[in-house]
């Protein structure tokens, strides 16, 4: 056990050397590491604003409630009740079915077809803002309303914040297939800076192997370097993405004043910084692990 | 401690380096291999930590049988054995001192102790002042000597030496012979190969004679 701890310290030694050894090349392996990742984490971090904003930005999302034709006075005056003492809503319109039909009436084109009605076909309606403008909390605000006495039909606007889910999905999937094709890109980077490894310790390994060396501890030092260079890559790209979005944010906070919302781009919160730096240490330590097992075979004295 | 029995080896491409080979040696032996350049020594003695395998025939270390070892068990069976390779294999681009640390980084010792048995070796051969150069600034004796040290570091059972006196003066050959001859003292089993006429009449050991792959008489 004491044995084992020590070979794993050794190990971290002679890579941690390694690192510092080569540190022009280590240092471009890891800003073209780095900026890999920073392009599908970064779009991530975007996409995550932008639904966080979508939700506040979302202009007062309106829900139309329209009463039954055979609703009377009270059933209004009940309705509004409801409404003005519901904590989803934010403000309402009344809209008599008489002034609808004025409004209709105004209408160039509708006039004829208006006046020649026997009776006012159109139903008194509320015009519901909502005071959030989740598509879901939406939803549900509508979903309730239509069980309310007297209501006969309840329109919901989220056309607007479906579609904003929709390409927010799209944006979703689209960072997910850059995720793995730059994720191909660092393992390669890596797979390249083992496989010369590999060769330029030729005679180690050799040595090492007919010295008694197991595969496990020739092994140990290449993927620790593949995994901490990985997970320096992920520092890298974690450092880009915060530059980036400090940039933003400075012409993001004038924009905010003049909208009097506010508009501020943050970075991925602590688990997800965690997950990119342990995904790009792994991608480090596979792309090590790959080219370890495909070059020792080629040291092999036996 | 290590038997071959009707031992033969032919390389890949045909050529049959060894003959049907059968003697043992005992624990605590010290034995010398000798025969032309070609007869098949350093073949020999890379059979025994399976560095080359038998093509028939059995050879058995420690009633462990090295023929049809799995690849896996090979590394811990080679740690039973101190090397010194004909072309010594030093690492030029470490010190004499790291040169032999390095089985003690594989054998997992910790730092400390393994420093110091690291220059408990570099003593033994006469290094220790120079624990900071690098090979290729040191003599051929001195390169062999090196090996020497870095074979014994972990003490061993069973030390190999395929020509550690090669093109060596006789004055540096019989101060290594010497080396070789203390451990063998203090209990380890020793295999050298030479061609030196030399060595043997001096120290007048037990010889296997080898020529062209087959035991002779
Ligand atoms: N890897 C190999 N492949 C093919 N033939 C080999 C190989 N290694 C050795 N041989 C052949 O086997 C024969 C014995 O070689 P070996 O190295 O055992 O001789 P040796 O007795 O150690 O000679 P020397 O005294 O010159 O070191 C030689 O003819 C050599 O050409
Ligand atoms: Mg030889």
């Amino acid at each position: 056990m004491k044995g084992w701890i020590v070979q794993h310290a050794q190990a971290m030694g002679f890579t941690l050397r390694r690192l510092v050894r080569a540190p022009v090349a280590s240092l471009l392996n890891i800003l073209v590491m780095g900026i890999a990742l920073s392009l599908p984490a970064g779009a991530y971090v975007l996409l995550e604003n932008l639904q966080a904003l979508s939700g506040q930005v979302n202009s007062a999302p309106q829900v139309s409630l329209f009463l039954a034709l055979d609703a009377a006075r009270s059933d209004v005056e009940k309705t509004e009740a409801r409404l003005k003492s519901h904590p989803e809503v934010k403000r309402y319109r009344f809209v008599p079915r008489d002034q609808a039909l004025a409004d209709l009436k105004r209408n160039a084109g509708l006039a004829d077809v208006v006046e020649s009605l026997k009776q006012n076909p159109l139903p008194d309606a509320f015009v519901v803002d909502a005071r959030s403008g989740a598509a879901d909390a939406l939803e549900r605000l509508s979903r309730e309303l239509r069980q309310w006495p007297k209501v006969e039909h309840v329109q919901l606007d989220t056309a607007w914040a479906r579609r904003l889910d929709a390409l927010l999905q799209l944006g979703r999937l689209a960072v997910l297939a850059l995720a793995t094709l730059l994720a191909f890109t660092l393992v390669a980077v890596t797979f390249n800076t083992i496989r010369l490894q590999v060769l330029t310790q030729r005679d180690e390994i050799e040595v090492a192997k007919l010295i008694g060396a197991t595969d496990g501890f020739i092994r140990r030092p290449f993927l620790y370097f593949g995994a901490l260079q990985g997970l320096a890559g992920g520092i890298a790209a974690w450092v880009v993405i915060g530059a980036f979005l400090a940039l933003l944010n400075g012409p993001l906070s004038e924009l905010s004043q003049l909208y009097a919302a506010s508009l501020y781009l943050r970075h991925l919160p602590l688990q997800d910084s965690l997950s990119l730096l342990g995904f790009s240490a792994w991608l480090g330590w596979l792309g090590a692990w790959l080219s370890v097992s495909k070059h020792l075979q080629q040291v092999n004295p036996a | 401690m290590i038997s071959f029995s009707q031992v033969n080896k032919r390389y890949p491409g045909g050529f049959e380096a060894l003959k049907n080979i059968s003697f043992s040696v005992e624990r605590g032996e010290m034995v010398f291999i000798t025969g032309h350049s070609g007869a098949g020594k350093s073949t020999l003695l890379k059979l025994i930590p399976a560095i080359e395998r038998p093509t028939s025939g059995s050879l058995l270390v420690s009633g462990q049988n090295v023929g049809a070892m799995r690849p896996g068990a090979v590394p811990y069976l080679r740690r039973n054995f101190g090397l010194v390779f004909q072309d010594h294999k030093l690492l030029f681009d470490r010190s004499v001192f790291d040169n032999v640390m390095l089985p003690l980084a594989i054998g997992g010792f910790e730092t400390r102790e393994a420093a110091r048995r690291a220059r408990a070796a570099l003593d033994k051969v006469g290094l220790l002042e120079k624990e900071r150069a690098y090979p290729i600034t040191l003599s051929g004796g001195e390169q062999q000597r090196l090996c020497i040290a870095r074979a014994v570091v972990s003490r061993p059972s069973i030390l190999i030496a395929d020509e550690p006196t090669g093109n060596l003066d006789s004055a540096y050959a019989s101060e290594i012979m010497d080396i070789f001859r203390a451990f063998n003292q203090v209990g380890v089993t020793v295999l050298i190969a030479t061609h030196d006429e030399a060595v043997l009449e001096r120290m007048k050991p037990r010889v296997i004679r080898l020529a062209r792959g087959a035991l002779l008489p």
